[in-house]
């Protein structure tokens, strides 16, 4: 059903031709069947599909362990035990701290390191831009793998294992590249007429980047320093190489509660509904405004 | 967009020959990429010419020896052929699934809107949260998944999905499909809307039906973003470890193990870092080939981005 552009404009209820306001009703109702079976239950369906797994994960969350061993989970009345014992018992707070902290930092880094590269490629024409632009796109497509183990012996020799700061250089790998491509999106958006006319007014280069082009760009800088975030809180794998003691950011705890209560399930549907809240809710907020961004570049390309 | 002729820039710019600001701006950047990304990738091509194991205290260079080695080994090909299972079934039925979900969300209707935000979920949870949801719903025992089949009598008793070699690596495909065909309908949707609405009515007039529609304008219309999303999902897709490594570990035995997942292993499990390295830089290699292609593709379409 490609467009929807053949849809016709709804008539009104009583057709202006004459035509017998029962028949032009009965036309009305197998219209809406017909859109019922080809648009809303398929539609319905995926939506379905894409959040049964997410759903059944918070059901479960909020059913007594009991509840869950025979299998009585639709119908039973709500706990939050779990819930209780995840942050009583086990401390999931300083996890969720510890992630924080990380993915703030990673924001910080990822945004003010991209921000003047991002002016350079948009603003300048100079011997050797594409082929760094494409440095930038390419550095995010590498395996993990071929990264992870180098960092790890790096910052085992800096002494830099357990600690915040090597988890956040860790997850710069992909957020400096990929902030940089963002950036240098948003700005190409920005008129030249702008920083030209401030540059007539006696703005220097750097005060055009400062004073025309950072506030108007202000949504994208936004919109790429929270996808920074959610995707520095959700990594899994450099943390729990650099970072997997002391210091565990959520995903690593979530994981080794998965090991230590094997069969506790409202415990880990718990600390993995609780673990993937600061993401989605985000995600949700920005939804709109991150996949322009995000599917700008594909579109264009 | 295509490069702006001299004349079109500011005065500013234009009058200058050589500029270092450019290259100045652009410096911060590039020298904490070089740092934090070339030079590791660099330790790594050094190391897996090396017998560096980490609780050694002497490695000696030993040329190509672990290349070699993990060449002989049954392991490597059973985690190349995953690999090629991995990708080629995985992308295929993403694409699939979101063009259908893409073109059902093109259509006019009241709750459109909340269809395209609730739809993205699964692309914004972390892989260590999908990979415990999934595992709860493939348990044997009290999974969800077992408990239906069983009431329907679809199976005769509960099927240990991730433990069986037949059915875990193709449970944790259907996993990676879920969580990643709401990337294709996204982007495919995007591209459904920049095709003009005057080529439908053309096709109309031409006496096109729904299927002549889709076949004449559709796709050809959505050629270009549906080649790039392929492309992106592809290297995505073959990068993809912490799903399985959370989920399985690449097993049972080898069952679920791909190139990088068995490199990872290699070196988180058995500290075997020179091995592990030559293990992904093979992987890389093989991976460049479809980097290279998307490069190519930017390229064809010139312009800045």
């Amino acid at each position: 059903m490609p467009g929807g552009r053949s849809d016709k404009p709804i008539p009104p209820p009583i057709a202006a031709g004459g035509v017998p306001a029962g028949l032009e009703w009965n036309r009305e109702k197998t219209r809406f069947r017909r859109r019922l079976l080809i648009v809303h239950i398929p539609m319905a369906l995926v939506v379905v599909f894409a959040l049964a797994p997410y759903s059944w994960m918070f059901m479960t969350s909020i059913v007594t362990a009991e509840d869950i061993l025979k299998l009585n989970i639709i119908g039973a009345t709500p706990t939050l035990d779990h819930y209780i014992r995840l942050f009583s018992r086990i401390n999931f707070l300083s996890n969720m701290i510890n992630s924080f902290l990380v993915a703030c930092g990673v924001m910080a880094a990822g945004l003010t390191l991209s921000i003047t590269a991002a002016y350079s490629f948009s603003r300048f024409r100079f011997l050797g831009r594409a082929y760094l632009m494409k440095q930038f796109l390419v550095v995010n497509m590498f395996p993990i793998v071929l990264l992870i183990i180098p960092l790890f012996i790096i910052m085992r020799k800096a002494g830099l294992i357990d600690t915040y700061l090597a988890v956040i250089i860790s997850h710069s790998t992909f957020a400096i590249p990929f902030s940089t491509w963002m950036m240098t999106g948003y700005m190409d958006a920005i008129p030249r007429d702008l920083d030209e006319a401030a540059l007539i007014d006696g703005c220097s280069r750097l005060g055009t980047l400062f004073r025309v082009l950072l506030p108007l760009c202000m949504p994208g800088i936004v919109a790429t320093g929270i996808y920074l975030f959610i995707t520095s809180w959700n990594e899994y794998l450099y943390a729990s190489t650099l970072a997997g003691g002391e210091m565990k950011t959520i995903t690593v705890a979530i994981q080794s509660l998965i090991g230590e209560y094997v069969i506790e399930w409202g415990l880990l549907t718990a600390g993995g509904f609780v673990g993937s809240l600061p993401a989605t809710i985000l995600f949700l907020f920005l939804q709109r405004r991150l996949v322009g961004g995000l599917t700008q570049g594909a579109v264009k390309g | 967009m295509p490069e702006p002729a001299l004349s079109e820039l500011p005065p500013s710019i234009r009058a200058r020959r050589f500029d270092a600001l450019p290259y100045v701006l652009v410096s911060p950047a590039v020298i904490a990429t070089l740092a934090v990304v070339f030079y590791p990738m660099a330790t790594a091509i050094v190391m897996s010419l090396y017998d560096y194991v980490v609780w050694r205290s002497k490695t000696n260079f030993i040329w190509f020896d672990n290349y070699l080695a993990a060449l002989g080994t049954d392991i490597f090909w059973t985690s190349f052929k995953n690999t090629l299972i991995w990708i080629g079934v995985t992308v295929p039925l993403q694409f699939l699934l979101g063009l259908a979900t893409a073109l059902l969300m093109n259509q006019k209707f009241a709750w459109r809107w909340l269809a395209r935000m609730l739809i993205i979920i699964p692309w914004a949870l972390p892989s260590v949260v999908i990979g415990l949801m999934w595992r709860w719903i493939y348990d044997a025992n009290y999974g969800i998944l077992n408990d239906f089949l069983l009431r329907f009598q679809l199976i005769r008793e509960g099927v240990p999905w991730l433990a069986t070699t037949d059915t875990a690596l193709y449970s944790i495909i259907f996993v990676l499909v879920w969580q990643g065909f709401p990337f294709f309908a996204i982007m495919l949707l995007a591209g459904l809307q920049s095709i003009p609405g005057s080529l439908y009515e053309a096709a109309e007039v031409d006496g096109a039906g729904v299927w002549g529609k889709f076949r004449h304008v559709t796709l050809p219309g959505l050629k270009s973003v549906i080649v790039t999303a392929v492309l992106l999902r592809l290297i995505w897709v073959g990068n993809a470890v912490d799903i399985i490594y959370v989920m399985t570990e690449g097993g049972p035995g080898t069952a679920t193990s791909t190139l990088p997942l068995y490199a990872f292993v290699q070196s988180r499990k058995i500290l075997k870092f020179g091995y592990a390295s030559a293990i992904a830089v093979m992987f890389t290699l093989m991976l460049l080939t479809l980097v290279i292609m998307y490069l190519r593709r930017i390229d064809d379409k010139g312009g800045s981005r």
